[in-house]
């Protein structure tokens, strides 16, 4: 079928160096009229900055980009659109206060009219599946509806070629499905799509071709129909990746000890752009997992402010860190009590991305390791030595990839700063550890190490609760899972028996 | 057709970190030199009256260090804040602020002489001067204000304050209806340093312990990262721990703190007595001072003695060449205009021309 349709994008022997990093290395690929076409790799591998390249945001260092069959230099995003390209980034660039049109209207080139635009976007949005009123303030909205912003917009402009940056890591299984059968729709009516992903069964269901990077190097093409995902993840990583373990955790202990408890808990939203939390109560006990699922922007994010105390609530006795009322403590205070945390955004909430790895180690650990980290103690006189050493040893038990000794965390790829900074709560050994998101964005081997660390903790006998959007990981790692919605938490149930229905119906917000 | 291109550079230039005050300062010497020819001056001439021979004598450089202290003094305050996103404009209101709290010995109670006078008007300049800028703080952490506008503000009010009160509750009783206080007394006077040649005072010694102090804690301590972080990064701040309302009244304390510091030095040292005037704008100039020495106490040494020289320049251009002593003014807004253009050096390279594919060659 391939056969019949010309070629599109051809790209010939593309290198991007970054200092001395080759962040691509003479990758060559092909993508035809109406395929869709997947870009397979673990993070850091290049796919982000192949396509960055190929969207005019990046220049090639050397190699040649074909446009149906003519070199081009693209030198912007605006000259890849007028060529037809189009792009839907992993990390959205859209702003807050202003309404989905108005975010589409910006992107647009040409004049017209804000009430012009949302009806377009709405016939757009309902061609295609992806329900979206245009009028809404984008702050509102959740991540899976940005992403429906920033794939319309994609779509206003007709571009031929459509790329998509790991679009399914903020969706529900619903959700997913529905973008599914829209990129489908579109390479039926001859788009081509270039589609990124580290969700192999997702590579597998939708894809006609894929190429495979390792290291900014092109390490194999193939049908990924004709794969299992055993063999396309040991493609992409080098070798068989480890299956996550999960023995259960031995329940020894007669009477099981709680060491998290939400007693309760409601909060008013903070802002227009915020969820109410209502009445929300929850028990964590020692060496459990509990997963809250739920689709993006249903209090999730107020939840874990709520339990790291960058939220304080009212009344003491609201939570309980081992058995301390800690509800009126600060953050650091509650990661002294044993707590440690790992916000769902990455950068700017959980690292201040200009800064250095070691620094970002100070960061969360300045106050609950003042003793190892700083010096002179009046003066608070911070110990460099000591934490080069500490973030050394993260970056080494964990495997983080970076490019020089102690860089900067935004020079990092996602999945190898997401590794550091759940590295760098683990590596306190917590008796509970809060964390949002674990694997958004982060390739395979990345996430079945995240996995791995986070049962493990668990096993040693600490309260792990792990807020996400992934279905497949809540199910993989939690023993109880509840649900999220409306600022809601349904009653947690065992992950051993629930179904899947059962919690996409809660998702959804059906009574259980 | 695109003719210069920025490109945003994958990290910043450490390079151009440090050079680009130079840049700056090279760009604001051509263009000066054309400011001088435009006035009908030979530019060279011109240009060694304001920037060479103020360095050439003994006394002159006593008169650039007693220009500079206060600069530098209020611009490593002035650091702490801006490091930490507080952006408080209104260092020159405080700077007054911290003069007449200090001033309150010498001209209340002039005959208390004693080696407890002058350390005594330091502490209450400093509290002056913190108290003054701890209002446009508490607007801030309480009701939202926007600062700039505030702490701006504050300094007009503070400037009539001690026009009024010079004219009026302070003025000297034996001063002929002079606008001022009475002279302070010998043991009110910030003492020189080396009378023999010159008048340079202790204050040059408190802006470089001042300096040196602030860039330990800046670049050494826990506190000096939550600065560094609250700037960066508000929301990892949070996460971090730090309190974001107690970073909003540390910085405007210590900037408002050492304006006032300067402002009794000033008052103590240079003038020895309160006028309607008391300051050529150094709350201002300070601010050029900050960030020509990239918000790093250092550096800002550096830059307070460069602005300290356009000041010593301006006066010399009017006696010598006859020019308006404004010229001053005009060198120093060059000299922000240009370090905030040379900055964008630090993100973004220059491309002239449309930008092509660079061939590398096949390693």
């Amino acid at each position: 079928m391939a056969l019949e349709h010309p070629t599109l994008l051809e790209v010939k022997g593309v290198t991007k160096l970054f200092g001395s990093l080759r962040a691509c290395d003479d990758i060559s690929l092909v993508v035809s009229k109406g395929e869709i076409h997947s870009l397979l790799g673990e993070n850091g591998a290049g796919k982000s900055t192949l396509v960055k390249m190929l969207y005019g945001t990046l220049q090639p260092s050397a190699g040649e980009i074909l446009w149906k069959g003519n070199t081009v230099s693209i030198a912007d995003p605006a000259y890849a659109r007028s060529l037809g390209i189009g792009m839907v980034f992993q990390h959205f660039s859209l702003f807050d206060a202003l309404t989905a049109a108005e975010n589409i209207a910006l992107s647009l080139s040409k004049s017209i009219p804000i009430s012009q635009i949302a009806e377009k976007a709405r016939s757009v949005s309902l061609a295609y599946g992806l329900p979206l009123d245009p009028d809404a303030l984008v702050g509102d909205l959740s991540v899976g509806e940005r992403q429906r912003i920033e794939i319309i917009r994609c779509l206003l402009q007709e571009p031929e070629l459509i790329i998509l940056d790991e679009p399914t890591s903020v969706l529900t299984p619903q959700e997913a499905d529905k973008l599914f059968e829209t990129l489908e729709r579109l390479r039926d009516e001859g788009k081509s799509i270039l589609y990124i992903s580290h969700r192999l069964d997702e590579v597998r269901r939708l894809c006609s071709r894929a190429t495979v990077l390792r290291h900014g190097k092109v390490v194999g093409s193939c049908d990924p129909r004709m794969e299992t995902p055993g063999s396309l993840a040991s493609m992409m990583v080098g070798s068989e990746i480890a299956q996550v373990k999960r023995d259960g955790f031995a329940q020894s202990k007669t009477t099981p000890k709680i060491l998290l408890s939400v007693q309760n808990l409601s909060q008013a939203p903070a802002g227009p752009f915020s969820m109410a939390l209502k009445n929300i109560s929850l028990n964590i006990e020692a060496g459990e997992i509990v997963g809250i699922a739920g689709v993006a922007g249903n209090g999730q994010g107020e939840f874990f402010d709520a339990i790291s105390g960058e939220n304080r609530q009212g009344v003491p006795e609201t939570m309980r860190i081992r058995d301390v009322n800690a509800g009126k403590l600060g953050v650091s205070e509650r990661r002294m009590l044993g707590a440690c945390f790992v916000p769902e955004e990455r950068l700017g909430h959980g690292a201040v991305p200009s800064m250095s790895l070691s620094e970002n180690l100070f960061l969360s650990r300045s106050q609950s390791d003042a003793k190892i980290f700083t010096k002179m103690k009046p003066l608070g006189v911070v110990n460099n030595a000591s934490l080069e050493v500490a973030s050394k040893r993260i970056s080494s038990t964990m495997d983080v990839r970076k490019n020089a000794e102690n860089p900067a965390a935004g020079s990092l790829s996602g999945g190898n700063l997401q590794k550091f900074l759940i590295g760098r709560e683990l590596d306190r050994s917590p008796s509970i550890l809060v964390v949002n998101q674990p694997t958004w964005g982060v390739d395979a081997g990345a996430c079945a190490r995240i996995r791995q660390a986070i049962i493990d903790l668990a096993k040693g006998g600490a309260a792990v609760l792990v807020i996400s959007q992934d279905l497949d990981e809540l199910f993989e790692i939690s023993d109880r899972i509840a649900v999220m919605n409306h600022g809601s938490l349904s009653v947690p149930l065992p992950a051993a028996s629930v179904t899947r229905e059962q919690i996409g119906l809660l998702m959804g917000g059906a009574a259980a | 057709m695109t003719l210069i291109t920025l490109e945003k550079r994958s990290e910043r230039s450490a390079f151009f970190s440090a050079l680009s005050p130079f840049i700056a300062f090279g760009l604001t010497l051509v263009f000066g030199a054309l400011v001088f020819l435009l006035s009908g001056q030979n530019p060279l001439t011109a240009l060694y009256t304001y920037f060479v021979e103020p360095l050439s004598e003994m006394w002159s450089l006593h008169e650039l260090a007693i220009k500079a202290a206060p600069l530098i003094i209020i611009a490593v305050g002035l650091s702490v804040a801006y490091a930490s996103n507080n952006w408080n404009i209104g260092a020159e209101g405080q700077f007054i602020a911290g003069a007449l709290a200090g001033s309150i010995p010498p001209v209340m109670f002039p005959q208390w002489q004693s080696i407890f006078t002058l350390p005594l008007m330091l502490v209450l300049g400093i509290i002056g001067g913190a108290a003054f800028g701890a209002i446009p703080a508490l607007l801030k952490v309480r009701f939202n204000t926007n600062e700039i506008l505030t702490s701006l503000m504050l300094v007009y009010i503070m400037q009539l304050f001690l026009d009024w009160m010079v004219r009026g509750p302070w003025r000297n009783p034996e001063g002929n209806n002079f606008p001022e206080t009475r002279r302070f007394n010998p043991s009110a006077v910030l003492p020189e340093l080396f009378p023999a040649s010159g008048r340079a005072n202790w204050g040059i010694v408190f802006a470089i312990v001042a300096a040196l102090l602030f860039w330990f804690i800046l670049n050494r301590t826990k506190r000096g990262f939550d600065i560094k972080v609250t700037g960066a990064s508000p929301r990892a701040a949070g996460f971090g721990g730090i309190d974001k309302s107690r970073m909003v009244f540390y910085a405007f304390l210590v900037s408002g703190g050492l304006a006032g510091l300067a402002g009794i030095s000033e008052v103590s040292g240079a003038i020895g007595q309160l006028r309607p005037s008391i300051s050529p704008g150094y709350g201002f100039t300070a601010i050029i001072v900050a960030f020509l020495g990239r918000l790093n106490p250092l550096g800002i040494v550096a830059a307070g003695l460069v602005l300290a020289l356009t000041y010593l320049g301006g006066e010399a251009a009017q006696i010598s060449l006859g020019l308006s002593d404004k010229l001053a003014r005009v060198f120093q807004g060059m000299l922000l205009f240009f370090v905030l253009a040379c900055d964008t050096l630090i993100n973004y390279r220059i491309i002239f021309g449309v930008p092509k594919l660079p061939q590398v060659k096949a390693v």
